[in-house]
Order: C-alpha cells, then sequence, then structure tokens
C-alpha cells in the first residue's frame, strides 16, 4: 500500500524533522514557564508598575498572531538590529527565533494561567502566613505556589499541547520541523499529497496524546499527595 | 484591685487616633485604645462596626489611614518599620482558621519557626508536639487540615501561632465558624492562655466567654469606642444607649 511505503520511506526526514519539533516546544516551554511565573507573579503584584508592564506584555501576545510576533522577531529584529552587527545565525538561527517568538508567546498565556491558580487561592492564606512573620516572598513559595499548582496543573498541561502545535506556524521561517518537512516532501511529490499530511497530522497526534495521556497521570498522582 | 495591677503593667499595644478607611468608607474614624501586658480584652459591636479591621491594623494586615499604634515599643505605622519582625512576636487567629491546606498539622506549626531560622527542624518539631499536646491533637501530626473538624482546626491554628511564642494573641471571632459543641473546646483553650498570662485582644460575639475572661470590655460602633469597661460596668451598668440597645438584642 502507497501510505505505509511512503511512511516507510520518510521516516528519517519524520524522525529527525519530531526532534526538531521537541526540541523547539521543550526549550520554548521552560522559557514560557519562567517568563508565565515572572510576570503572574507581577500581575497580582499590587505593585502598579509591575502590573502595567505584565498588562503590556499579555495585551501584546494575546492581540497579535504568532505568526506575525514571529515575523518581527525573525525579520523586524534582524533589520533592526543589523547596523549593530547582529544576525539571527550568530546565535543559531532560525530555531533560536522560533524559539524566542514561542517562549515569548506561550509565557504571556502561562502568566494569565499562573495570575489565575494564584487568584484561586484563599486569600486567608497569604494572611495567616504573612501574620506569623514571614515575608511575601516566603508565603508565595511556600503557600500560595504549591496550592495554587494544583489548580493550575490542567491549564498548564494543556498549554504545553498548544504550544507543541504551535511549534507547526514556526516552519514558515525555516525550521525543518515535521510540518516543515511536510511541505518540502510534497513538494517533492505531487501524486501523494494526501498521504504526506496525513502522515504529518499523525505525528503530531502521537506525541500529544501521549503528552496528555502522561498529564493525566502526573494529575492523578499529584492530586493524591494532596 | 486586679485591674490597678493591670495599668501598672507596661504597656503592651498603643493606639492613638486610629483612623481607616476602605476608599470613601471611612471605617476606624478615631480609635485610642491601651493593652496592657497580660491583659484581655475583648472588642464587641455591631456587625460592620469595624472590629475585624481594628485588629487587623494591630499587625498591619490593614494599612492604617491616620494615628498611630506602637506594638511592643515598635511604632508600626511608620513606613520604615520591619513588619515581618514585629509580626513575629503578635499571633492571629482567624474566623475560619486559615491552616496552610497543603501542609500537615505538624508542618502548618513548624513552618514559621523553622522558615524564620528561629529554630532547628529538630526542635520546632519538639515544640509543635508540646503544643498539640496542650490544644488535646496530639495524635493529629500527620493529619491534614481537611481531615480535622473546626474545632479541631482552630485548636491547630492557636497552636501554629503559639510556635512563635508570641507575647500577644490576636483573635478575630475564633468561634463563629463552629458547630456550637465545638465552641467551647476552643475557648477553653483560649482561657488556659489569658490564665498563663497571654496579652490578648479577642473580637467575640461570646458573651459568656467576654464577660468570665476579659479584663476590659470594649464596646465599639461606627468607628468609634463608644464606651469601654469592665465586665461588670459593661454587662450589667453600661451608660451608653448604645451600648444597652446592643447588649440587649444579643444577650
Ligand atoms: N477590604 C475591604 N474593602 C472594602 N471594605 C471593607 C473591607 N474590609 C472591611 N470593609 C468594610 O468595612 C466595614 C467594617 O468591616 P469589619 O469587617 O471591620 O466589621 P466587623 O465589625 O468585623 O463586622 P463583623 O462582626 O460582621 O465581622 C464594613 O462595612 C465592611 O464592609
Ligand atoms: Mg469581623
Amino acid at each position: 500500500m502507497a501510505f505505509f511505503e511512503v511512511l516507510a520511506g520518510s521516516v528519517n526526514t519524520f524522525i529527525a524533522a519530531l526532534g526538531e519539533t521537541v526540541k523547539l516546544a521543550i526549550v520554548s516551554l521552560i522559557i514560557a514557564t519562567v517568563l508565565g511565573i515572572i510576570f503572574g507573579l507581577f500581575t497580582v503584584s499590587k505593585v502598579k508598575i509591575l502590573e502595567w508592564i505584565s498588562a503590556i506584555y499579555i495585551g501584546i501576545i494575546r492581540g497579535t498572531p504568532l505568526l506575525v510576533q514571529t515575523f518581527i522577531i525573525y525579520y523586524g529584529l534582524a533589520q533592526v538590529l543589523r547596523p549593530l552587527g547582529f544576525q539571527w545565525k550568530l546565535i543559531g538561527g532560525p530555531f533560536t527565533a522560533g524559539a524566542v517568538a514561542l517562549s515569548l508567546n506561550a509565557g504571556a498565556y502561562m502568566a494569565e494561567i499562573i495570575r489565575g491558580g494564584i487568584e484561586s487561592v484563599d486569600r486567608g492564606q497569604m494572611e495567616a502566613a504573612r501574620s506569623l512573620g514571614l515575608s511575601y516572598g516566603k508565603a508565595m513559595q511556600k503557600i500560595v505556589l504549591p496550592q495554587a499548582f494544583f489548580t493550575m496543573l490542567p491549564a498548564i498541561i494543556n498549554q504545553f499541547i498548544i504550544t507543541l502545535k504551535d511549534t507547526s506556524l514556526i516552519s514558515i521561517i525555516g525550521i525543518r520541523e515535521l510540518t516543515q518537512n511536510g511541505k518540502i516532501l510534497a513538494a517533492n511529490s505531487s501524486t501523494k499529497v494526501m498521504i504526506i499530511w496525513v502522515i504529518v497530522a499523525l505525528y503530531y497526534l502521537v506525541v500529544c496524546t501521549i503528552l496528555s495521556k502522561i498529564a493525566k497521570v502526573v494529575e492523578r498522582k499529584v492530586s493524591h499527595g494532596k | 484591685m486586679e485591674n490597678k495591677n493591670i495599668a501598672e503593667r507596661p504597656v503592651k499595644i498603643s493606639v492613638k487616633g486610629l483612623r481607616k478607611c476602605f476608599g470613601e468608607l471611612e471605617v476606624l474614624k478615631s480609635m485610642d485604645v491601651e493593652v496592657h501586658e497580660g491583659e484581655v480584652v475583648c472588642l464587641i459591636g455591631p456587625s460592620g462596626s469595624g472590629k475585624s479591621t481594628f485588629l487587623r491594623c494591630l499587625n498591619k494586615l490593614e494599612e492604617a489611614n491616620g494615628g498611630e499604634i506602637i506594638v511592643d515599643g515598635q511604632k508600626i505605622t511608620d513606613k520604615k518599620i520591619n513588619i515581618n519582625k514585629v509580626r513575629e512576636n503578635i499571633g492571629m487567629v482567624f474566623q475560619h482558621f486559615n491552616l496552610f491546606s497543603n501542609l500537615n498539622i505538624i508542618d502548618n506549626i513548624t513552618l514559621a519557626p523553622v522558615e524564620l531560622k528561629i529554630m532547628s527542624k529538630e526542635d520546632a518539631r519538639k515544640r509543635a508536639m508540646e503544643l498539640l499536646k496542650r490544644v488535646g491533637l496530639e495524635d493529629k501530626a500527620d493529619a491534614y487540615p481537611s481531615q480535622l473538624s473546626g474545632g479541631q482546626k482552630q485548636r491547630c491554628a492557636i497552636a501554629r501561632s503559639l510556635a512563635m511564642s508570641p507575647d500577644i494573641m490576636l483573635f478575630d471571632e475564633p468561634t463563629s465558624a463552629l458547630d456550637p459543641e465545638m465552641v467551647g473546646e476552643v475557648l477553653d483553650v483560649m482561657k488556659g492562655l489569658a490564665k498563663d498570662g497571654m496579652t490578648m485582644v479577642i473580637v467575640t460575639h461570646e458573651m459568656g466567654f467576654a464577660r468570665e475572661v476579659a479584663d476590659r470590655i470594649i464596646f465599639m460602633d461606627g468607628g468609634y469606642i463608644v464606651e469601654e469597661g469592665t465586665p461588670d460596668e459593661i454587662f450589667n451598668h453600661a451608660k451608653e444607649e448604645r451600648t444597652i440597645s446592643f447588649l440587649n438584642k444579643v444577650l
């Protein structure tokens, strides 16, 4: 059958491409989580300037498409910073640019998730911790964030899956991840276009399904620990 | 006679002209209160009269808009004060317990002394077990707050405050979220504290308790202290019309 022939024939390039997709997703998600915690804490900080910074950041990201954000970072920054001798080539090329775009994008959504999680924790928990003499930071770290984490977990995992699929858009700046690999293969064999894109979809499906399954297990584990 | 004795002791809390607003709403208009070492003061008054707000100003959970609060010689209304340090010495017990739900009972109690490097982990655990024994919960050390009854939670919350060895304890309606049959066990713990000479400020609707334990009753309404005095003076010989009508309603 043609499908299995193509599947077997393309497995090498797809495994390499899958590696790029996963690498891009993991790097971006780690940075996004850090950004999310920082800007999530800014949002609940009651310090006006920090609240503004985070509101502007989140507003811009949520109000513009990821593709446009990617172009601004990859093409726009390259143009503006060229006089300073900057080229994306020097720091890892499109992969780095893609990771930056994806991190900033997912970071804003993570910040919203983390803000929601923190706000879901009863105010009395923070007050009790402060009344004992703990600093705001310590109370956050020891009491509020651990409790928020349980509530946030499903949303965080959902964001992981979204970001994994969003790597597809980053193909546009020339990273040979799953989607870009599909494009290249499809361009070279116009009779098997459908088969190739179904295969691409299957790769995403498998990874996302595995991620969901892991997530379910983790979720169950933590909620038991609670 | 006993009261004379109290008045001669050092002042632990001194509040002068305290004002507190929430936006347009002026909740505390001008409060003047002095609490002496070992004194038990009960705050009573109608709902919304600002009792909780006043109590929360004493450890700066609410920031005063005017006036001066001195706790243990530290002017906490001062901007530069290290409030965390002052709070180590002021325990607070909340209406809804506010036990840390991500920690078990023993960790609830040891968290602050260990994190604030007041005790080693082992010493803190030993002290926590003593405190749990004192409040009758030594068999609950490894339980989580969700596994405790309301009365047990509140006794644990008191133990958590005591773990910091505070000089002053603030209570905001510690029994009003409890089923009636659990009120007694919490009040008993508080009576024990009072007997041991703890300085206490208690917002309460438990008039029987106030009458029995308080050295002084403060009746507040509309952001002011309307009347204060010994339990006998307030409960049996109130002078102000508002005090009398409030007491008629609750007694
Ligand atoms: N954080 C807040 N923001 C706005 N208004 C508040 C806030 N906290 C309290 N208030 C208002 O201040 C007033 C006094 O509240 P407070 O909780 O001090 O009263 P209380 O005497 O403790 O009443 P209760 O017996 O019902 O507990 C109320 O009108 C209340 O609505
Ligand atoms: Mg109140």
